[in-house]
């Protein structure tokens, strides 16, 4: 490298080697050489990082709706307290059933709001009457984001039928963990990075829905 | 560090077995769940507009990397300041005080991650797997940090670490321990930063991650198993001084190396050293050396043996980390979850176990034929192997080069902290009675008395 020690000129007299003055000056030089070279080394391969495989954008985590098994990690295993995931409403997929295999427990008593027939533990979802098609009584049913732990019962639930409950990441709550905790966790390893522009993952059938070309 | 091929194999082999899971093997496993059911198809109710889906998810997106940014203006200035405090104004206080500020920032407001310590793996990772890509900041975030380290020393560590930082505010009463432990403890980050590298590289595998102790406090959540390891870490850092920089930091791994050859660096005395030893026994992390005659060129052999049993050691300790490497290969692939379902799937499939995983009821519900699992699981743990054998290699270089530095001894003419090993804490200046009169403390007339008492010990055979 260029640059050199303090006095380079009298580095390289051989005469002169044994003098404790060009001992320094040598020590001074080669440690300003070696100096140097790992400055280049380090600003080098960091530049060819960032040049070649670096991008504004960032990384976010996301969970693939089609792996998951709604095994209740995501609630758990998340670094922060109420989880980061929680669950969300593809409504277009939604058949808006009476009976929401999301909705109620299978062991429910009644098909009303009754906390005891919920299968939500913390009555995140609302059933929401829309009308009477021929004596077929259609429900909405949304997610309250807030109140929803990401446990995925409903999830697991819906499954049974469409499959319009799933849970995603969300971007605003997450901390973005560098090696997400729920993903080490997760026994389907449903989680994986995407980018920030892309921050969510539709499920096969939805994409299908919604016209998208499959990934 | 893994031949290219092998490296890039990663992405395609992941890619492979999710795109595959993903192509609609896994609605049928729903519905195989339950009662046969078909797919109930969404009424159309005239007059009624189905809710906007999209909503939901508009409230969700990203902050953005506006922090990020933040983050890395935050480290610049820290470290700046940090070095200044550390080798022009010489004030331990002053560090704290940054410590304090960046413990506060970097650790508990973005909750300690993504830190410069696991954005080595990041750097790692994108060096492996062609699809992943690290965000500018998260390059800046390693490469920063080294480059002050070589012009300044270990300021990153006196005070801007946030886990450093944190550390550094613990420890309460710190005792020293045996140099002989503390240099042999002090190998295992060179260990762990290879192992790391190639975890990351091999699959994916975030090692750092997983074993920092702090994450858990800086985010106040974390699993009981993280607990007890954290809190454990704490409570010795309490009285042996930064238990996680000396023996478990990789990135301090990479500042032993690079701080010998910093520009600038803290120094004990403020002035020329007197050489009073009032400092030699303060220092907590063992930095502190004494003045010694000798270096490469002189006739400073330390150790009473001769150059050609000086050679066959450190061939001798590169050998054995090759061969240790050799063993551990099939053990750390275990890590790969991969790994672990094939051996999950070989154990059920030849009866050794009864039941089932979720893990690998769903393999099974994927369809993917077994063979074709256990091909890649013996694809990543060769890949295990070979990683595993660098890293042997690596740790006996290590290991050799540490047998010639402890056979030779650098030339000093004044107490100096070793470069490497020195956090730059700044708890030694205040021993220092140069430094004493600097502040005003004790008169420069007694300087004499300390200069007198050195005289006396220079007769002395050390
Ligand atoms: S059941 Fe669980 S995932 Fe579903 S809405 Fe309730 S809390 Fe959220
Ligand atoms: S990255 Fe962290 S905060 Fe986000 S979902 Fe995973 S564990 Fe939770
Ligand atoms: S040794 Fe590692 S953990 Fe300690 S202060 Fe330095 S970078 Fe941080
Ligand atoms: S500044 Fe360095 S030598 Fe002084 S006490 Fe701190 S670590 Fe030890």
């Amino acid at each position: 490298m260029a640059g050199g020690g303090k006095s380079p000129a009298s580095f390289g007299e051989p005469a002169s080697s044994d003098t404790p003055q060009s001992r320094e000056t040598r020590r001074g030089f080669l440690a300003d050489a070696s100096r140097y070279c790992v400055l280049a080394f380090v600003a080098g391969a960091g530049g060819f990082v960032a040049g070649r495989r670096g991008e504004a954008n960032q990384l976010v985590w996301q969970l693939d709706p089609d792996l998951c098994i709604g095994c209740g990690n995501c609630a758990t295993q998340c670094v922060i307290q109420p989880s980061a995931v929680r669950a969300v409403q593809f409504y277009p997929l939604c058949a808006m059933c009476d009976i929401c295999t999301g909705y109620f427990d299978v062991s429910y008593r009644s098909l009303d709001t009754a906390a005891e027939n919920q299968l939500c533990p913390t009555g995140a979802l609302i059933r929401q009457f829309i009308v009477d098609q021929a004596g077929v009584p259609r429900f909405e049913y949304h997610v309250q984001r807030e109140i929803c732990i990401g446990c995925g019962r409903c999830v697991k639930g819906c499954a049974m039928m469409n499959g319009s409950l799933y849970l995603q990441v969300q971007h605003d709550l997450c901390v973005e963990c560098n090696d997400c905790s729920i993903a080490r966790a997760c026994p389907t390893r449903a989680f994986r990075r995407v980018p920030a522009s892309q921050p969510f993952i539709l499920k096969r059938k939805a994409r299908r829905l919604l016209g998208q070309a499959d990934k | 560090m893994i031949p290219s091929r092998q490296a890039t194999w990663v992405a395609p082999g992941f890619r492979w077995f999710w795109g595959k899971a993903a192509l609609g093997l896994f609605p049928p496993l729903w519905m195989s769940a339950c009662f046969g059911q078909s797919e109930l198809v969404r009424p159309h109710i005239p007059g009624y507009d189905s809710p906007d889906w999209e909503a939901q998810l508009r409230a969700a997106l990203p902050k953005g990397a506006v922090w990020e940014y933040a983050d890395v203006a935050f480290l610049i200035v820290a470290l700046g300041a940090a070095s200044y405090v550390a080798i022009r104004a010489r004030s331990r206080t002053g560090l704290l005080v940054i410590a304090g500020l960046s413990l506060a920032w970097l650790g508990f407001w973005r909750q300690g991650c993504i830190c410069p310590i696991g954005a080595l793996q990041n750097v790692a990772l994108t060096l492996a797997d062609p699809s992943y890509f690290v965000p500018t900041v998260v390059v800046l975030l390693v490469v920063v940090p080294i480059l002050f380290t070589l012009l300044c020393g270990r300021t990153f560590c006196a005070a801007v670490c946030p886990l450093g930082a944190f550390q550094e505010l613990t420890a309460i009463a710190p005792v020293r321990i045996p140099r002989w432990v503390d240099e042999s403890l002090g190998l295992f980050p060179y260990a762990f930063l290879g192992l790391a590298v190639m975890t990351t590289v091999c699959s994916g595998y975030f090692l750092i991650c997983h074993y920092d102790p702090f994450v858990s406090f800086f985010r106040l959540g974390a699993n009981a198993s993280t607990w007890i390891f954290s809190i454990g870490v704490v409570l010795l850092g309490l009285v042996i001084a930064r238990p996680y920089c000396r023996f478990l930091c990789p990135l301090g791994a990479i500042f032993r190396i690079v701080s010998p050859l910093s520009r600038w660096h803290l120094r004990i005395p403020p002035s020329e050293c007197i050489n009073c030893r009032l400092c030699e026994e303060v220092c907590p992390y063992n930095a502190i050396r004494r003045p010694e005659e000798g270096g490469w060129d002189g006739t400073s052999q330390k150790l009473p043996i001769s150059n050609l049993h000086l050679v066959v050691a450190c061939c001798g300790v590169v050998i054995a980390g090759v061969v240790s490497g050799l063993f551990l290969g099939p053990v750390t692939s275990r890590l790969d979850w991969r790994i672990q379902l094939a051996e999950r799937v070989w154990l059920e499939e030849s009866g050794q176990v009864v039941g089932t995983t979720d893990a690998s009821d769903v393999f099974r519900k994927s369809g993917i034929p077994v063979s074709q699992l256990y091909e890649e699981a013996a694809k990543i743990e060769g890949r295990y192997r070979w990683g595993c054998l660098l890293v042997g290699l690596w740790f006996g270089g290590v290991m050799a080069a540490k047998v010639l530095q402890l056979s030779r001894s650098p030339h000093r003419r004044e107490y100096e902290p070793e470069r490497g090993k020195c956090y730059s804490c700044g708890r030694c200046f205040r021993f220092c009675p140069l430094e004493q009169v600097r502040l005003g403390l004790i008169d420069a007339d007694s300087i004499r008395v300390y200069a007198k008492a050195a005289e006396k010990d220079k007769a002395r055979p050390t």
